[in-house]
């Protein structure tokens, strides 16, 4: 695990920072989008980090039924149809 | 008196068939009668809106459902999908209208009492109308609102010990066929392996962060009654390395018609299909031809069965699987939403499905799966449509798996071989600046 993703703190930032960033004109992220933030990490230990920050009410799904997709919690558009955005 | 009028609806319920339709208009009355006395607790007519939003979409020819938002319980990605009518004015029952999955149980045994709990629980919670069983295979529990998801959670893992199911970009939950527990075919046990994984990758489950859905199904016999190769991107099909069992005196039974041995196990027996030939029914509808009967003696090259079943569920009396049980495991399956739908490839041929030491050598293959699929998959994009993105011979590499014929769908059309360097003996050596020395760029 890369010294960011064992760091709680230093981990949630820059996944908010990051997605900050980006709500301009995203609020839903796929769960790939957070390997960029993680270069060094493996998935799986990624998932591990980023599902305690749902727990945490940092972040929360979203889902379209087939798809899952992450942003920041009460950001963006709450309930819609795919593609509506 | 219905609280819409219903009539291209109606039309529905016109044909010989059985009509969801009617279904659902006898559960709106019973749900307007209420002679059991529930305190619904989600609209007491929201059957009769579902009806008439169905109603004004065919009026339409476009749907008027919305689906996809943050419901859910907490600590769960999956499990509940949100679905919300874009008419809440016209049909306040159903504005918010979540489904809920649930787990189904190994074979899809219940009993009464559990399934009189779950639907009384969904009487008092949601509209009552359930979907025995969801195409993978879950209880689908359909309409209800956002504040009876946790209520319903609750009752369910505290009351019932029952889990939520998978949706999103999680792995979906397992399905199997009933297994040993009813069928003298099944290779392995199912329902303990289908238990065994679900409870294994409870974080799979409950916890999305796959490209997209993943399915495993499990059928016992390569006769696949959960038609897992077509159905799941991981299939475990049951399957035996030694020979099918044959009981030549039971043979000739079938051959001189005796009553006690009906073919098909006396499947076909409503009509007179005339006298078992056995050279017309068996032997010549063998795919690979690897079956004679002379002298009174059937003879089977095993090495060329192809494991079809045919035979043997034609002369189960006569015919059995063999000893050496175990699975062989596809990858791949999908429905047509890209690049069309298609069927599993054969990756492992046999594996041994074995609890003593927690099935590792299938869950090391999984595993490896779900890390090249996870670092590689783009996102939506199923491991059947990574294979054919990447190739087949990179999905052996990354499960460790040496090539054999029965992995090569057709001859190869390119002449030129890559050879890397472990693959040619003794390597090779190459020095960039020494090359350089002699050749610019």
């Amino acid at each position: 695990m890369s010294e960011l993703l064992d760091n709680k703190e230093a981990a949630t930032k820059a996944v908010v920072d990051w997605m900050n960033k980006k709500s301009k004109t995203k609020t839903k992220f796929y769960f790939k989008d957070f390997y960029k933030i993680f270069p060094d990490d493996k998935p799986r230990v990624i998932k591990k980090v980023i599902n305690k920050m749902v727990q945490e009410e940092v972040l929360e799904y979203w889902s379209s039924g087939s798809t899952t997709l992450y942003g920041l919690k009460g950001g963006g558009i709450q309930h819609s149809s795919e593609g509506e955005e | 008196m219905a609280k819409h009028e219903t009539p291209l609806l109606d039309q529905l319920e016109s044909g010989p068939w059985p009509s969801f339709v009617s279904d659902l208009k006898q559960q709106a009355e019973v749900r307007a009668k209420n002679e059991e006395g529930v305190e619904f607790q989600i609209p007491q007519d929201c059957v009769d809106d579902l009806l008439g939003v169905l109603e004004l979409s065919f009026k339409h020819g476009r749907t008027h459902w919305k689906h996809g938002g943050i419901v859910g319980v907490f600590g769960y990605g999956g499990g509940v999908i949100g679905r919300y009518c874009d008419q809440p004015k016209m049909f306040p029952g159903v504005e918010h209208f979540h489904t809920m999955r649930v787990a189904q149980p190994a074979g899809k045994y219940y009993t009464t009492d559990y399934l009189r709990t779950l639907t009384k629980l969904w009487d008092f919670r949601g509209s009552g109308v359930t979907n025995m069983h969801g195409a993978t295979g879950d209880i689908i529990l359909l309409g209800t609102t956002t504040p009876q998801l946790e209520e319903v959670f609750w009752t369910m893992t505290h009351d019932m010990n029952q889990d939520l199911g998978g949706s999103g970009s999680n792995l979906r939950t397992p399905a199997d066929c009933l297994g040993q527990s009813r069928c003298e075919y099944a290779c392995y046990d199912t329902q303990a392996l289908v238990h065994f994984l679900t409870n294994e990758y409870q974080d799979e489950l409950h916890r999305p962060a796959f490209p997209y859905k993943f399915k495993f199904k499990f059928d016992g016999c390569p006769n696949g009654c959960v038609a897992s190769i077509a159905r799941s991107d991981m299939s475990f099909i049951g399957t035996w390395k030694d020979n099918i069992r044959i009981d030549q005196d039971a043979v000739n039974k079938y051959v001189e018609n005796d009553a006690a041995y009906p073919a098909n196990a006396g499947a076909h027996k409503g009509r007179d299909w005339g006298p078992f030939d056995l050279e017309k029914e068996v032997l010549a509808l063998c795919p690979t031809k690897c079956m004679k009967f002379e002298n009174k003696k059937l003879a089977i090259d095993d090495a060329n069965c192809t494991r079809c079943m045919h035979c043997i569920n034609v002369m189960p009396k006569a015919l059995k699987v063999g000893k050496d049980t175990g699975c062989s495991i596809l990858v791949g399956a999908k429905a047509p939403i890209l690049d069309g739908a298609q069927m599993g490839s054969l990756l492992v041929p046999f594996v041994e499905v074995n609890a003593d030491n927690d099935y590792e050598a299938i869950t090391e293959v999984i595993e490896n799966i779900w890390d090249w699929w996870m670092e590689e998959g783009k996102n939506r994009e199923r491991l059947g449509e990574l294979i054919m993105r990447q190739g087949f011979q990179k999905l052996l590499e990354v499960t460790g798996i040496e090539a054999i014929p029965q992995h090569v769908a057709y001859p190869r059309s390119n002449p030129y071989i890559f050879w890397k360097e472990d693959e040619v003996e003794g390597g090779w050596d190459r020095d960039v600046d020494e090359y350089r020395k002699h050749h610019l760029r």
